[in-house]
């Protein structure tokens, strides 16, 4: 089996980077698995999942859109392959006024349980006058909710939001 | 009794329309033993549709009354299902034996009613709710043809619940 590479791709969005890049990579010989693509800010971001090649000739087959697209570009050969999902049993939302340090002071919380991050988004809404910072994590825990719930309420953290929930896939 | 073999993506039959079931006979039980047997042998799903199995027929399969605190009508065989109401929406994550390492986002019904045959052809009437009533939607789709995955939500809108039940197949 061809090794598999992660790239990490970031550039100011605009139509047409996945189309451009993904048609390089499959004229260079490689095939794409898993990846997260993802506007950020005003930036396009790109986490994919290549095999095949090596991170110089990657880099050698992308050099051409990077440098009219204005991409930067980054490829490191990685341990992991396909299918080793792993499906949350629980999620945490968090929503309230934004200050520094939610992201740190929840985590945290949720690390010391042995918790394990399996997805993490999170947006900033309201206003630039009025933000709002809303965080949704999905992961992996041996703990009851209520153990997790009261591991971040402990933190004391005033006007903030914090709902943990079991997720329970369906299996049909 | 014996352990069927269960279809995976992208084996067509899985998005293949199932005929109505007519013939409440002695093979049917057999066979209704059998796609139970199957359901069990797997991991942990609480429902089966015969066309998981390769057998275009309308007949299905639920059982939630082992999951905890969960209202349920126990051991259900649905023949030739028909979902009459639909009511409220949820987001739950689903799963498929038939979409072996992928697990996705899917809105559905809160509350349904539906009306069914039992392995013997006698009609049967259902409200369900909740867990349950996903479980039922989950099967029925499949013998219209359609997977967990033609419904599948984003995942970065989970927040933000979508008010849309659309019923058949999406596009």
């Amino acid at each position: 089996m061809a090794q598999w590479h992660m790239l990490t791709l970031v550039g100011t969005d605009r139509p047409g980077i996945v189309a451009e890049v993904t048609a390089a990579l499959y004229q260079a010989g490689n095939n794409l698995g898993e990846a997260s693509m993802i506007r950020l800010g005003g930036s396009f971001t790109i986490m994919l999942m290549i095999q095949g090649g090596s991170p110089g000739s990657l880099q050698t087959a992308l050099a051409p859109i990077a440098a009219s697209m204005n991409l930067n570009i980054h490829v490191d050969p990685v341990a992991g392959g396909l299918h080793q999902h792993q499906a949350p049993n629980v999620q945490v939302r968090v929503f309230g006024a934004d200050r520094a340090g939610i992201v740190a002071q929840v985590t945290g919380a949720l690390a010391a349980t042995g918790f394990n991050i399996l997805e993490l988004t999170s947006d900033v809404a309201g206003s630039a006058g009025k933000p709002v910072y809303i965080l949704h994590i999905e992961g992996l825990t041996t703990h009851p909710v209520e153990t997790l719930q009261a591991a971040i309420d402990g933190l004391g953290l005033r006007n903030l939001r914090v709902d943990v929930s079991p997720i329970e896939t369906l299996i049909g | 009794m014996a352990r069927l073999n269960i279809l995976t993506l992208p084996d067509e039959r899985l998005q293949q329309e199932s005929l109505p079931v007519e013939h409440f006979d002695d093979k049917l039980q057999v066979f209704i033993a059998d796609l139970e047997e199957t359901r069990q042998a797997g991991p942990a799903a609480v429902g089966i549709a015969a066309p998981q199995v390769g057998r275009l027929q309308r007949l299905v399969i639920v059982d939630v009354s082992s999951r905890p605190n969960t209202p349920n009508h126990g051991f259900l065989v649905l023949i030739n299902p028909e979902i009459t109401h639909w009511e409220g929406f949820e987001l739950g994550r689903e799963g498929c034996l038939s979409v072996p390492d992928y697990t996705g986002n899917v809105i559905r019904a809160e509350r349904i009613q539906l009306h069914a045959q039992d392995p013997w052809g006698q009609s049967l009437r259902f409200e369900m709710q909740g867990y349950e009533a996903r479980a039922v939607q989950h099967e029925v789709d499949h013998l219209d043809g359609l997977l967990f995955v033609d419904r599948v939500v984003s995942r970065r809108t989970d927040l933000f619940r979508r008010k849309v039940y659309r019923k058949g197949k999406p596009g």
